[in-house]
């Protein structure tokens, strides 16, 4: 149980503490590490309590493809020498204190409802999802997952297909001057304007012109 | 202090929360970062879900994060596309200087 405590204490400061430097860094690549170590550490406390199929699941997805794709983007716009501003910002600068009155008042307010809440006490009861403990985590969420929630699973491959058109769709333009295979144009040649049958006349050779 | 409880996570989901909140409104640099302070957000989120999902011995906190996982990183391929074509059109994602629309 001690170690439970200490595990917990290291990996969630280490979480506070990178999600503190995700905001407060200059440089924006060093910005997209302190969340891949954000990451790293809460998938770190899913293991640790139980949950490992989503833990791994968060470090193939956030690690492995969107804190990737952050960094391409980032890399791609040239933007990581921006110096960060924010403390000398000349005008309007007024908008610090009013973040801050803002994300306190809702940390307090998540403090007194985590608190001061208690437990209805029929809420076990009526679980009908409840863990069981002889089959492993992977296993009663594939048993769920594909039978109680399959549409569900199904609509999220959807949006899943609909980011990744969308991206493509936004991204996409035709370059001038790049040199493009076309399918169309070479199904469709004819054999007049590929072959020309020229009379060769004696003693001259052909002039071929291009 | 030892003994560690479901307080323990939710607290933990709340000052990752609050984080994310801080770095939306104080960003000054690009707008990527606010992405990245979303999914920060989010991650509080999950936190929140599974330790819920683990202490009350309910299976379908979990499932639900795999699906707010999916919906996370369809947002963040998304945002990061409509980012790029900005950045193409105008040649900044500075925050203070994103004010086409006069708002």
């Amino acid at each position: 149980m001690i170690a439970h405590a200490i595990f917990f204490y290291v990996f969630s400061i280490i979480a506070v503490v990178s999600a503190v430097m995700v905001t407060v860094s200059k440089n924006t690549v060093h910005s997209v590490f302190f969340l891949i170590l954000d990451f790293i550490s809460i998938s770190c406390l899913f293991i640790m309590i139980g949950a490992e199929f989503l833990g791994m699941i968060m470090l193939i997805v956030y690690v492995g493809a969107v804190a990737v794709l952050f960094l391409f983007v980032v890399m791609m716009l040239n933007v990581a020498q921006q110096k960060n501003q924010w403390f000398i910002s000349k005008e309007n600068s007024n908008h610090i204190p009013i973040g801050l009155l803002i994300s306190v008042i809702i940390f307090f307010e998540l403090i007194i409802v985590i608190g001061g809440w208690k437990y209805k006490p029929d809420l076990f009861d009526q679980g009908n999802l409840s863990i069981v403990n002889d089959v492993s985590n992977t296993h009663s969420l594939g048993m769920v997952l594909y039978t109680d929630y399959i549409h569900i699973f199904q609509i999220s491959g959807m949006i899943l297909l609909i980011a990744m058109i969308g991206a493509i769709v936004l991204t996409f333009r035709q370059r001038e001057g790049v040199k493009k295979q076309s399918y169309l144009k070479q199904i469709s040649r004819e054999r007049a304007e590929g072959v020309e049958v020229v009379e060769v006349a004696s003693n001259r050779g052909v002039k071929i012109d291009d | 202090m030892i003994e560690i409880g479901l307080g323990h996570y939710l607290t933990l989901g709340a000052v990752i929360f609050s984080i994310g909140i801080i770095g939306i409104f104080l960003n000054r640099k690009n707008i990527i970062v606010i992405l990245m302070s979303i999914e920060l957000i989010l991650l509080a989120v999950n936190i929140n879900l599974v330790s819920f999902s683990m202490y009350l011995g309910d299976l379908t906190g979990q499932v639900f994060t795999l699906f707010i996982l999916t919906v996370a990183a369809a947002e963040a391929a998304i945002g990061l596309a409509i980012i790029v074509v900005y950045y193409r059109n105008s040649g900044t994602i500075r925050v203070e200087e994103i004010d086409k629309l006069k708002g």
